[in-house]
């Protein structure tokens, strides 16, 4: 395994291990929020329980996300030192903003999960607010850099460094608000599934259960309206990608041609080799009509680009396969339980069942999705400005440290997994032990 | 002062900051280790319950400094990186291993063996993480990261100096720990840390004279700022005034004037290092000069740093009031 191979995949491991907590720490307090704000308001016994459940939860899996943000924050350095110096000071501002929401998390997420007996009630539901605020302005900040790695913006290039940097202009590269918005919208409705997954198996079991009923129109309330926002703004991304980074659409698409009228291809696996996307349904125009909203429009293939540029188009296109597909699948189950809450009517088995199995496919959609802009940036680490290769730390022998990190990701995911399952059991209020 | 010394300043005092409330955290967990006698149990249950509601928030003040450093001197940053790459990697093996099993441990159940075996990992990485990080610190100071220039992990830092460095961080951190906690503790559960406080006292003494006199063939720059800069001897009697308050306060168990002497003990020492070592990030050859990021990055920066402060400190006061009572700073000892 070369050094440049173990540090892309040390770096991506651990990002798709902190992502999980990450949206667990956006979405879980609001959850926890709206249930404490139930109880408060209604004085039914069920929602004090959820919200101390919750909260439970929530710490647990919030300190895993803090140790291993922590490992990300320095890993920038360790594997990519050249990435760091040539743009740390261009997207420094968001980092340094994160900074301040990190510490506006945690300190009141500490009044919340230790402060029941001891801060007065609106001390408490505030601080639990305040949490839930922040750690969404934490992942609209960190956000921020990653647009400005897609789409790089606010400075010069000057004898291969940075010049005329304008940190406020850099913070907002164009499309950032396509990116925020639809990273946002995955935490709510990633978790939002997650968790109402975990509650419809136990109201499967138990319908009647005053404290699962709670959790689950909670969870699903949020997580079903991202659910149902999500293609809708899929869709600004995808016209952002096809305005500023046209041969990562063409990856996602399996484009290789330039054509007008270019279909839309579902599924298919594309052929590098061949320069052809074979298997695929296809649909006609529809490509043309969703990134540039007009039928006729010409889409750029990846021929039109020189080869060395190309990302891995097999990879890219079946990640964004996988994210499309456990989206549409999402949007269906949150559609349907929209037009059962319209009739009034009590949730019926098949969608307590639907939604159980549902609950992994926003985890996944999101890990997807991830993959899709990161490979999808290949080979350049900063948008036709700098290459991975060019990024990567001198330091050799790599493997160790991925080999080494990625036992110790084991074995934190196996015991969080264990600790959260006891948890739960004893959670369920006549169920388990 | 240019904007770079400004933003060097603002590092410092973070660090100060993560030393006197991060680093007592992991103190906490030192003496998790440590726990003797016939009131073992209470001394764990008492770091527990000291620390459960404010490390994750302490923690922050590392990431503020990383987040500082790579923006304001991003070359310094990437230096750092690579040349105390193995460091580290075991810091954050260390950091990783605090705070998911301090979290295990309190969720995981009580009673069972699972909860014994990651209160070891727990108190064994908070031993890890205080030295590496002191290895660290001692390692940039010592002149020896050379270099820079050739962009390789060198094992430069592997040399006396900077382990004396480490057991001094630990050491500092244990007796912070120790002061902080006999305020909070009550009875005999107090005298016992107040002991321990005495005791790491003096190794904290032991630790910095080992430190001090390697320093003199080691790191040159640090030895020259402890004896011949102009305020070299100013800041030695200040760190020693409140070195004497502590031990005299420790000694007549006044505790809460011995911690305020030993946190003033601990940040002028943190204070001191960075002065002697002004103005380079990596000693000999990375200066807040050569490797300051563009000014119009540095100046709004620096903004939003005060912006940030402004809404930080009152919310940090919030939270040790709710959890360290009313008179959570105050240095007065009363009789009760
Ligand atoms: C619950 C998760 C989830 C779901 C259901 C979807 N996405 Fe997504 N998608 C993400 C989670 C995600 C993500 C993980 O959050 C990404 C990675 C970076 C980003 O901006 O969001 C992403 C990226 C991403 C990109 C690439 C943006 C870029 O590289 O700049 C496009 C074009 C889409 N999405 C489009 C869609 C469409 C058309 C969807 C229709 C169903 C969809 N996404 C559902
Ligand atoms: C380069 C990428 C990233 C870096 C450097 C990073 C860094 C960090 C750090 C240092 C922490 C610990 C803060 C603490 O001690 O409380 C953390 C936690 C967190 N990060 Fe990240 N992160 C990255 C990616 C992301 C992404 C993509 C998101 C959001 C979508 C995100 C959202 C969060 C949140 C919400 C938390 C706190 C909540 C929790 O821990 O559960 N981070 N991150
Ligand atoms: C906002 C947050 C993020 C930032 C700032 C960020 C930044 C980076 C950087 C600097 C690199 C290294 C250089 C490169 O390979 O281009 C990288 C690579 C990578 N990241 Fe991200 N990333 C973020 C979120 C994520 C998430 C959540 C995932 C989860 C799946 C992820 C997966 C990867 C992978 C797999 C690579 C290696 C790509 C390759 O080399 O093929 N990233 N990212």
């Amino acid at each position: 395994m070369s050094d440049l191979l173990a540090a892309r995949w040390l770096f991506g491991i651990s990002l798709a291990f902190h992502i999980v907590f990450a949206a667990v720490g956006v979405a879980m307090p609001l959850f926890m929020v709206l249930a404490e704000w139930r109880w408060r308001r209604t004085g039914s016994a069920a929602h004090l329980e959820l919200a101390k459940r919750w909260a439970k939860g929530t710490a647990i899996l919030f300190a895993v996300g803090a140790v291993s943000g922590t490992v990300i924050s320095f890993e920038l350095g360790l594997l990519w030192p050249r990435f760091m110096a040539f743009a740390g000071s261009v997207i420094g501002m968001p980092f340094s903003l994160e900074g301040f929401a990190f510490f506006a998390e945690a300190i009141f997420l500490g009044i919340y999960l230790y402060g029941w007996e001891r801060a007065s009630p609106r001390l408490h539901l505030a601080s639990g607010a305040v949490v839930a605020v922040s750690g969404a302005a934490s992942a609209f900040f960190v956000t921020l850099a990653n647009a400005w790695m897609n789409a790089p913006a606010g400075f010069r290039v000057e004898g291969g460094a940075p010049a005329d940097v304008r940190p406020f202009a850099a913070m907002f590269p164009p499309g950032w608000s396509h990116e925020v918005v639809h990273v946002l919208l995955s935490c709510y409705a990633a978790t939002g599934f997650a968790v109402a997954g975990i509650h419809a198996s136990f109201l499967l079991r138990d319908r009647a259960n005053a404290f699962h009923r709670a959790a689950l129109r909670i969870a699903l309330g949020v997580g079903g309206a991202a659910a149902l926002l999500q293609p809708v703004s899929g869709d600004f991304s995808a016209r952002q990608v096809a305005a500023v980074q046209p041969i990562k659409l063409a990856a996602l698409e399996g484009q290789f041609e330039t054509e007008r009228g270019a279909p839309l291809r579902i599924g298919g696996l594309p052929d590098p080799e061949r320069m052809e996307t074979r298997w695929a349904l296809e649909i006609p125009y529809g490509l043309s009509l969703l990134a540039f909203h007009d039928p006729g429009a010409e889409v750029k293939g990846l021929r039109a680009f020189p080869r060395e540029a190309w990302p891995n188009t097999r990879h890219v296109h079946l990640a964004f396969q996988v994210m499309v597909g456990l989206g549409s699948l999402l949007a269906a189950v949150a559609a349907a339980g929209a037009a059962l809450r319209l009739l009034r009517r009590e949730p019926p088995r098949w969608y307590l069942r639907a939604v159980a199995l549902a609950g992994p496919a926003g985890f996944l959609a999101l890990e997807a999705g991830w993959l899709v802009t990161e490979w999808g940036r290949q080979p350049f680490t900063v948008h036709g400005i700098l290459r991975t290769a060019d990024s990567v730390t001198p330091v050799g022998g790599l493997a160790l440290p991925f080999a080494g990190f990625t036992a110790l990701y084991v074995l934190l995911g196996a015991v969080t997994a264990v600790v959260l399952r006891r948890q739960i059991a004893r959670a369920a209020p006549g169920g388990g032990p | 002062m240019t904007a770079a010394d400004l933003l060097g300043a603002a590092l410092l005092s973070a660090l100060v900051l993560y030393a006197l409330l991060g680093g007592a955290d992991f103190g906490g967990g030192i003496w998790d280790l440590l726990a003797s006698g016939p009131r073992k149990a209470e001394q764990r249950a008492l770091v527990e319950r000291a620390i459960g509601p404010i490390w994750e928030a302490n923690h922050v003040w590392l990431i503020l400094v990383v987040v500082v450093l790579f923006t304001a001197f991003p070359p310094a940053f990437a230096a750092i990186c690579i040349e105390l790459f193995l460091p580290l990697v075991l810091l954050l093996v260390g950091i990783v291993l605090r705070g998911a099993s301090f979290t295990f441990r309190a969720y995981v159940g009580s009673g069972d063996r699972a909860q014994a075996r990651w209160g070891l990992v727990f108190s064994a990485s908070s031993v890890l993480a205080p030295i590496v990080l002191g290895v660290v610190v001692g390692a940039l100071a010592s002149g020896r990261l050379g270099a820079a220039a050739h962009g390789a992990a060198t094992l430069a830092w592997l040399a006396p100096f900077p382990l004396a460095v480490g057991l001094f961080a630990a050491a500092l951190f244990a007796y912070l720990a120790a002061a902080y906690l006999a305020v909070e503790a009550e009875g005999a559960l107090r005298e016992d840390f107040r002991r321990r406080a005495i005791g790491a006292g003096a190794a904290v003494f032991a630790c910095a004279a080992l430190a001090g006199a390697l320093s003199w063939r080691e790191a040159p720059l640090v030895f020259a700022g402890l004896t011949r800069r102009s305020w070299s001897l100013a800041l030695h009697v200040a760190t020693a005034a409140a070195a004497l308050t502590a031990f005299a306060a420790l000694f007549r168990g006044r505790v809460r004037a011995g911690r305020a002497a030993a946190a003033l003990q601990v940040a002028l020492i943190v204070v001191g290092w960075g002065a002697s070592q002004y103005p380079y990030l990596v000693v000999p050859d990375v200066t807040l000069a050569s490797a300051s990021a563009p000014r119009a990055v540095q100046v709004a920066l620096l903004w939003a740093l005060a912006a940030g402060g402004a809404v930080l400190f009152p919310m940090l006061a919030v939270l040790f009031r709710v959890f360290k009572g009313e008179r959570a700073f105050s240095v007065v000892d009363r009789s009760r």
